[in-house]
């Protein structure tokens, strides 16, 4: 089985190659960097703190976005090849299939936040910018098992990307709705505000808390330390365990 | 069931048994993390100009009125609330005039400034932002006349401060060019000078003003002769 699942992973991450991805992240990271030189340069003080910024806000959303849309759009295609329904009618158990994909994806992900945090280890100290890429990885491993879970319960490529772009939105600012909803403007006797605040903090436990994901002010003021990791760690963890089971539930329940 | 789904009994024992695990894990997992805490964020000056231009993507305009509700919506941030008067009025300005840049036409910021910044409790700050507004009237006085005379109000009434008060609607009298603003906007540096006891110096702007022509409207002449004769017999006592 774990053959079997080097197997797929390898091609997954052949069709990366192929496809010209590298060459799509390398085009991102210029721009990015061409941006944040822009930024310094017309900073009056600051300047490698704005640059700092700009990079590492840039790079975490295109590697979230162009990993997202590649996932969705090499699923669809598969899907569309019957491709898949191919390889689920060799003697091969569902779970490895989906885990051998979920394999590739991630070690496209690495890839990627090598990239990144070569580029960024330029401009910070090295161990920040290692946790901050540690954490990015993190990021990207709930993004890939989230993309590839909508991937195979929606099949469009763009109600795959709008569910992932609703679902990475909200994660990332969940926080502050849950302030809001009982924030200083909130008349919290009317039983309409508590139902309200009811309902955020019941999303709330069911999404990761993104909010605390990869945060800019390590790089920039070197806050950054192992323990902020291991529980960033420890998240991803739970939840790309709770994916990975959501997606082969709806994977083994599938006729092909 | 639908066509393309299986029964739950084809799903392995493992992934049926890990699902709620993972769930439940989840669960245990946002239970125990801290309650979100509310923490007023300091208002960070500005980018550079050429940094908001870019933002912009070429569209300021939209970009100006996106910044103003931000920086209006300051004082509400997400669990918290924080009275005007507690922000860096420097950093405000800065903001103010970095949108006003982005947009010239737009009133919202000197509106802002005057009517919402500069109606705190503060003295030290409400005179920062009428400098403010008095600086960036100076650039298009014709249209921006009605912050302007708010200041004149603010500075009379609010502050106290005549002088002040004075040298905001000497500014008007001085710049605002244009016959369709209404001429009380002019007059202002003469009922100023009266409330000063500046009789003589406000007999000879009343005069002038009249003999100038620009009031036209009859009942607005009569108004002002009125007030002039009243200053002449004040004068004569």
């Amino acid at each position: 089985m774990w053959r079997q699942t080097k197997t797929i992973a390898w091609f997954t991450a052949l069709e990366a190659r192929r496809g010209r991805l590298l060459r799509l992240m390398a085009a991102t990271l210029l721009a990015a960097f061409l941006l944040s030189e822009l930024a310094a340069a017309a900073a009056v003080t600051e300047s490698n703190a704005i640059r700092l910024a700009f990079l590492a806000a840039t790079l975490r959303v295109a590697a979230v976005f162009v990993l997202a849309a590649f996932i969705a759009g090499s699923i669809a295609r598969e899907q569309a090849d019957k491709g898949s329904e191919m390889v689920l009618s060799l003697p091969l158990p569902r779970h490895v299939y989906y885990l051998g994909k979920l394999a590739g994806f991630a070690v496209i992900a690495v890839v990627i936040v090598v990239l990144y945090a070569l580029l960024l280890a330029l401009h910070s100290p090295f161990t920040q910018a290692l946790l901050w890429a540690c954490s990015l990885l993190c990021e990207l491993l709930i993004i890939v098992a989230l993309t590839l879970l909508c991937s195979f319960t929606f099949a469009q490529v763009p109600a795959i990307l709008s569910a992932v772009a609703a679902f990475y939105l909200l994660s990332r600012t969940m926080e502050a709705i849950r302030l809001m909803s009982r924030g200083p403007l909130v008349d919290t006797t009317e039983p309409s505000s508590r139902l309200i605040a009811a309902i955020v903090d019941g999303i709330a436990y069911v999404l990761p808390d993104l909010g605390r994901f990869t945060p800019t002010d390590w790089l920039i003021y070197q806050t950054g330390g192992i323990g902020e990791l291991a529980g960033i760690a420890a998240q991803t963890a739970v939840y790309v365990a709770l994916l990975i089971a959501a997606g082969l539930f709806d994977l083994y329940r599938r006729n092909f | 069931m639908g066509a393309r789904e299986r029964s739950v009994a084809a799903v392995p024992l493992s992934v049926l048994a890990v699902l709620p695990l993972a769930l439940a894990a989840q669960l245990y997992w946002h239970h125990g993390l801290p309650a979100p805490s509310a923490a007023a964020t300091e208002l960070a000056p500005p980018p550079p100009q050429p940094v908001l231009e870019v933002a912009a993507a070429g569209d300021r305009t939209s970009f100006a009125k996106v910044l103003m509700l931000r920086l209006q919506a300051f004082d509400n941030q997400p669990g918290i609330s924080i009275p005007f008067r507690a922000l860096d009025y420097g950093r405000v300005i800065a903001w103010l005039g970095a949108i006003l840049r982005l947009d010239e036409r737009a009133s919202y910021p000197l509106l802002a400034a005057a009517r919402l910044y500069g109606e705190v409790s503060e003295p030290a700050k409400q005179r920062m932002m009428l400098e403010f507004v008095h600086e960036e009237f100076l650039k298009d006085p014709n249209r921006r006349w009605p912050w302007m005379a708010h200041a004149v109000f603010v500075a009379r009434h609010r502050l106290h401060d005549m002088p002040l008060a004075l040298r905001y609607a000497d500014a008007l009298a001085t710049h605002v060019t244009d016959p369709r603003v209404p001429s009380w906007v002019t007059q202002m540096s003469i009922f100023v000078r009266v409330d000063m006891g500046e009789t003589e110096a406000a007999k000879v702007l009343l005069g002038g003003l009249l003999e100038s022509g620009r009031v036209t409207d009859p009942a607005e002449r009569r108004f002002l002769m009125r007030r002039l004769e009243e200053l002449e017999r004040a004068g004569g006592k």
